[in-house]
């Protein structure tokens, strides 16, 4: 094993001196109290390390020791529903040994060494077998059944299988003879290094939505399966709120959620309110298909580097067994931020704005780690990456954002006027976009939805809207004629009515596709029969005054997604109201 | 004394501003305590980095005065400590935590270690409860929840101090119960340290006030231990003795201050307008320190002020402040010129937490939609106001005309009160109510039928 002698001491940031075969971004351990680091520059006897750990006390001549192997993270039953720091240290158990605030030198396991898992197992004696196929199968939740699979690397025939009443992680389940004739047992675990992306045969185009139950992502600015996004706002327009939503409701099998360098209140907010939310699909507690991932703002700023890593590799290992995996980072920029921090203490030549240059790189490799992909020759599995970005000053052509848009398709603006003006989601419709609506309109016209034209018609108005405020800003709204203040109309009743949308209403917080498409029809519906009555000569207030017209913009909150058939009861008052106004007008 | 402190040298290699350098020395920690004293100087730092047998330090008094042959450095061997104990309540301290009100030293039931730790996330409760400050524009607009980090942003000149001195006079928990107050004042003119100690004493605050003082001539290094010596008595007194804390700190901007002078006499890489890279990090190891704990009593709260250089809310300071606090209330300076107190910019302020905080059984069941209504309804006056600059307020429409009008008895009869004024949160919110009436029904479209038809009934 490597060594070598710490020299300087500064912060989370250590260098050693006189080491010895230490690998590049292989873990070591520090000094008595065992902190954990990992070595990121070698330089001839020196090596560069970040700790994981506070380094106060900490003095030169401590003993630095190599482990042989990469900072890794544990894969096997037992993930679901835990909560761990940036390097997948599980916070209940530090919590039970060392009470309420974390203190440094205590490394739990991920994964309990002692809890029994019962497997169905699918393989039997000479089997062939390559990376990924499956030994066997453990309900580790009642949502999720998790596959053991045979670790990335390793081809050839089953040996033995070794048939236990319950197996713990660290039990052999079978071995394999692989290709050099040796001989290899496989456990209910594995581990995998975090910053190296698990191997697949290919990358899948994009043919599923990933939906979220959000009226403005779902119809007009969607994503995929196997998609990435960012969601860019200042603070205070809703990041949290909407990464919060979209770990609720995103119809994806897995969810991870990597709280970031964020708030810790936040992240107790989750680890409340996750557990008591039901799945809208199954009905059972949310956790039972979550994990999360809290390194808040004062944990070290070193794993805070390294959550977003940890995460992706324990979505990327659930997407191997088949699942379709949604992963949350909250946020990217504070990650961002950890990497200028540590590369600063380095003294690394800054790029812009203090940035190491390398800050376009990781970012494209950890969204580059997203996506659909064949993982056996019958087995398809998806990590969809949405990542918060939070610009300081609300400047989006700051680095972050403007190299995260390198990387993403789905681009969701969170725009502060809307965020002050309490309209949530508060996702800008003239600066967000979507590169997958294209191949996801499929998915929607298999429901008879013709999501195209409807899509066109809102944007279309909402185009125009911006342009008539503009104008309305210097005359007054009386100026216009009455057709574009219909037009305006219209346009609040699809701000309102559609793509706002209350979060915090049991009714509300999810939308059906059938009721986005219903919601959608009857307010395009509104506009052409209000533009036909112009047309007549009738004036636009009569139509504002419809009793209907405030009514639609209540309807996400009054209408249950079960309650589909209401629509058609709207959709006869708004016929009836017109058609009594147009008797009355002849 | 001796065999405590094992760590000994004499002679420094190399003092700028507030660092000093030694060498030859062994086994230094990092981020140890330092005592440096020469003939009648007696200062404190810091180990703020070590190499080999070269150790930095950070001298909190400056290293004014020192003699780099004569001085005498002693290595303590442990960080930064406070000794923390009940008795502190009622004291007076200086920016290190030692006291200066003449009234002898604190005998401590523990010393803690002024960095603290992180709170285990998985240990923290989600804060629920509110706290009433009598302040309408806070109470029903910004809500502030204890375990809550709210912090003011100001301008120079604008009324911050006497909007938390007013918080603090005004806040209760319930009518037996008071908070203690942890005051920490950073780099303050002994003015604004006088007139808190004043409003302090008027409101009877003082039997349940600690304060920690760095005055602006006080050693500006100083202030970067000050706001953690006032968190460990808070985490002290809040999770150890179950009490509800609201911690006052002024000035969050001359903290800031120091942390870049130190840094940029360390020679680090300057980040943002040369604040360090780190500051992000350290500015969250403070604010973090606010919270409710699962299975405990007490509480932090976290009220503190920045005053925004130049009025710039993207500066670096609040801007990265923003991101870590749940919130801000922002003050505006033409709403403090139009004589509106507090001077609360309410389109730009905003409480993180208050949604759990409000509604039935917390406060009243017709807050939650009150509140949405008269945000909508505001920032639709802004842009009136905007369009009657230039059209002219005889060209509005009537609905814009309401507006305006709405605008106008929102800021003067529902923001406006009197420094002293303390107003019961149906008060507040029947204020809301009273203003919204200047516009036509149509327009409340964030309050349902029921809820209009409730409030018109009384």
């Amino acid at each position: 094993m490597g060594e070598g002698v710490l020299y300087r001491i500064s912060g989370p940031i250590v260098v050693s001196r006189k080491t010895s075969g230490l690998k590049m971004n292989e873990e070591v351990r520090i000094g008595d109290e065992e902190l954990i680091g990992e070595v990121i520059e070698i330089n001839g006897e020196e090596a560069v390390i970040q700790v994981y750990e506070e380094t106060t006390g900490i003095s030169p001549g401590t003993r630095v020791s190599g482990t042989g192997n990469p900072i890794s993270v544990e894969l096997g039953p037992g993930l679901i529903g835990c909560t761990f720091d940036g390097i997948q240290r599980p916070l209940v158990v530090i919590r039970k040994e060392q009470g309420i605030f974390i203190k440094r030198g205590l490394n739990p396991k991920p994964l309990s060494r002692d809890r029994e898992w019962e497997v169905d197992i699918h393989l039997k004696k000479d089997d062939l077998v390559v990376p990924n196929t499956i030994i066997g199968e453990v309900e580790e939740t009642s949502l999720i059944r998790h596959r053991i699979l045979i670790p990335p690397g390793v081809y050839g025939k089953v040996l033995e299988i070794i048939e236990l009443p319950g197996y713990r992680v660290e039990d052999t389940i079978c071995i394999i003879e692989d290709k050099e004739g040796e001989r290899r047992e496989v456990k209910l675990f594995h581990t995998w290094p975090v910053r190296k992306k698990r191997p697949f045969i290919e990358r899948l185009p994009h043919e599923e939505i990933l939906f979220t139950g959000q009226r403005v992502i779902d119809s007009i600015f969607p994503l995929a399966k196997g998609g990435v996004a960012a969601i860019p706002g200042g603070f205070g327009t809703g990041k949290t709120v909407t990464q919060h939503a979209l770990a609720k409701w995103a119809d994806a099998d897995i969810i991870i959620y990597i709280g970031c360098g964020e708030r810790g209140n936040e992240m107790a907010q989750v680890l409340e309110e996750f557990p008591k939310l039901k799945d809208p699909r199954s009905g059972k507690s949310l956790m039972e298909r979550t994990i999360l991932i809290a390194n808040t703002s004062n944990m070290p700023v070193t794993a805070r580097e390294s959550s977003i890593y940890t995460g992706i590799t324990m979505a990327e290992y659930f997407r191997d067994m088949g699942y379709d995996v949604a992963l949350m980072a909250d946020s990217t920029s504070r990650w961002a931020e950890a990497l200028r921090e540590i590369s600063g203490r380095m003294e690394e030549m800054p790029a812009e704005r203090g940035y190491p240059a390398y800050l376009g790189s990781r970012l494209a490799g950890f969204y580059e780690r997203g996506g659909r992909v064949k993982v056996t020759e019958d087995r398809i599995g998806s990590v969809s990456v949405i990542g918060a970005v939070s610009p300081p000053g609300g400047d989006f052509s700051e680095p972050v954002t403007s190299h995260t848009k390198r990387f993403v398709r789905t681009f969701w603006v969170l725009d502060k006027d809307l965020a002050y003006a309490r309209h949530y989601p508060a996702i800008s419709w003239t600066n967000s976009y979507s590169g997958y609506f294209e191949e996801i309109a499929k998915w929607w016209e298999a429901k008879d939805i013709p999501i195209r034209s409807l899509r066109i018609r809102v944007m279309e108005t909402l185009t125009v809207e911006t342009h008539l405020r503009q104008i309305v800003q210097m005359v007054g709204e009386g100026a216009l004629p009455e057709k574009e203040r219909l037009t305006l109309k219209e346009a609040e009743l699809i701000r309102e009515g559609f793509l706002q949308q209350n979060a915090l209403s049991p009714v509300d917080a999810y939308c059906s596709p059938e009721k986005q498409y219903r919601m959608l029809k009857i307010i395009l519906d509104f506009g052409e029969r209000a533009r036909d009555l112009l047309e007549r000569g009738l004036p636009l207030f009569k139509i504002i005054e419809l009793p209907i017209f405030s009514e639609l913009k209540r309807m996400g909150v009054e209408i249950e997604n079960k309650e589909i058939d209401k629509f058609d009861k709207l959709a006869e008052r708004v016929e009836k109201e017109f058609e009594t106004l147009k008797e009355e007008y002849g | 004394m001796d065999s405590i402190y094992h760590k000994r040298h004499i002679g420094a290699q190399e003092l700028t501003g507030p660092i000093l350098i030694v060498e030859g020395v062994e086994n230094v920690g990092f981020g140890e305590l330092v005592l440096i004293e020469q003939g009648d100087i007696n200062r404190l730092g810091r180990v703020l980095e070590v190499a080999g047998n070269r150790a930095v330090c950070q001298v909190f008094a400056g290293t004014s005065g020192i003699d780099r042959e004569k001085v005498r450095i002693r290595f303590t061997g442990s960080p930064m400590t406070l000794p923390v104990s009940e008795e502190m309540i009622g004291r007076v301290f200086d920016g290190l935590g030692r006291p200066i009100d003449g009234c002898g030293e604190v005998i401590g039931e523990e010393e803690r270690d002024v960095n603290g730790n992180p709170l285990n996330p998985d240990a923290r409760e989600y804060p629920r409860e509110n706290i009433l400050t009598g302040i309408s524009a806070i109470d029903g607009l910004t809500t502030l929840i204890r375990g809550q980090k709210l912090p003011i942003f100001s301008g120079a000149g604008l009324p911050h101090n006497e909007i938390a001195a007013q918080v603090v006079n005004q806040a209760r928990i319930s009518k037996e119960e008071d908070f203690i107050i942890i005051f920490a004042a950073m780099g303050i003119k002994a003015d604004d340290a006088d007139f808190f100690m004043r409003r302090f004493e008027e409101g009877g605050a003082l039997s349940r006030l600690v304060t920690f003082i760095n005055l602006a001539d006080s050693p500006s290094v100083e202030r970067l231990i000050t706001p953690r010596c006032a968190l460990t008595a808070a985490e002290y007194l809040a999770f150890d003795k179950g009490n509800h804390v609201l911690v006052i700190m002024t000035d969050l901007t001359n903290y800031c201050e120091a942390l870049r002078e130190v840094a940029s006499a360390m020679g680090e890489v300057p980040s943002r307008k040369g604040y360090p890279g780190y500051l992000y990090s350290d500015l969250a190891t403070l604010y973090e320190r606010t919270g409710r704990v699962k299975g405990r009593e007490g509480s932090i709260t976290q009220i503190p002020i920045l005053t925004m250089p130049n009025d710039d809310i993207t500066h670096p300071i609040p801007d990265l402040t923003g991101y870590i606090t749940e919130g801000q209330i922002v003050l505006s300076r033409e709403l403090y010129q139009k004589g509106i107190y507090p001077p609360i910019d309410i389109m730009s302020s905003l409480s993180r937490l208050m949604k759990d905080g409000i509604g039935e059984g917390r406060t009243r069941k017709d807050h939650p939609d009150l509140y949405s209504q008269l945000y909508a309804s505001y920032s639709r006056v802004q842009r009136v106001r905007s369009l009657a600059s230039i059209i002219g307020e005889d060209e509005l429409s009537e609905v814009d005309r309401n507006y305006l009008k709405f605008g106008k008895d929102f800021e003067g009869k529902f923001l406006n009160q009197d420094k002293t004024e303390s107003r019961s949160i149906e008060e507040t919110l029947n204020r809301g109510w009273e203003v919204l009436m200047n516009l036509p029904e149509s327009e409340l479209v964030r309050l349902s039928k029921e809820e209009i038809e409730e409030y018109r009934s009384k």
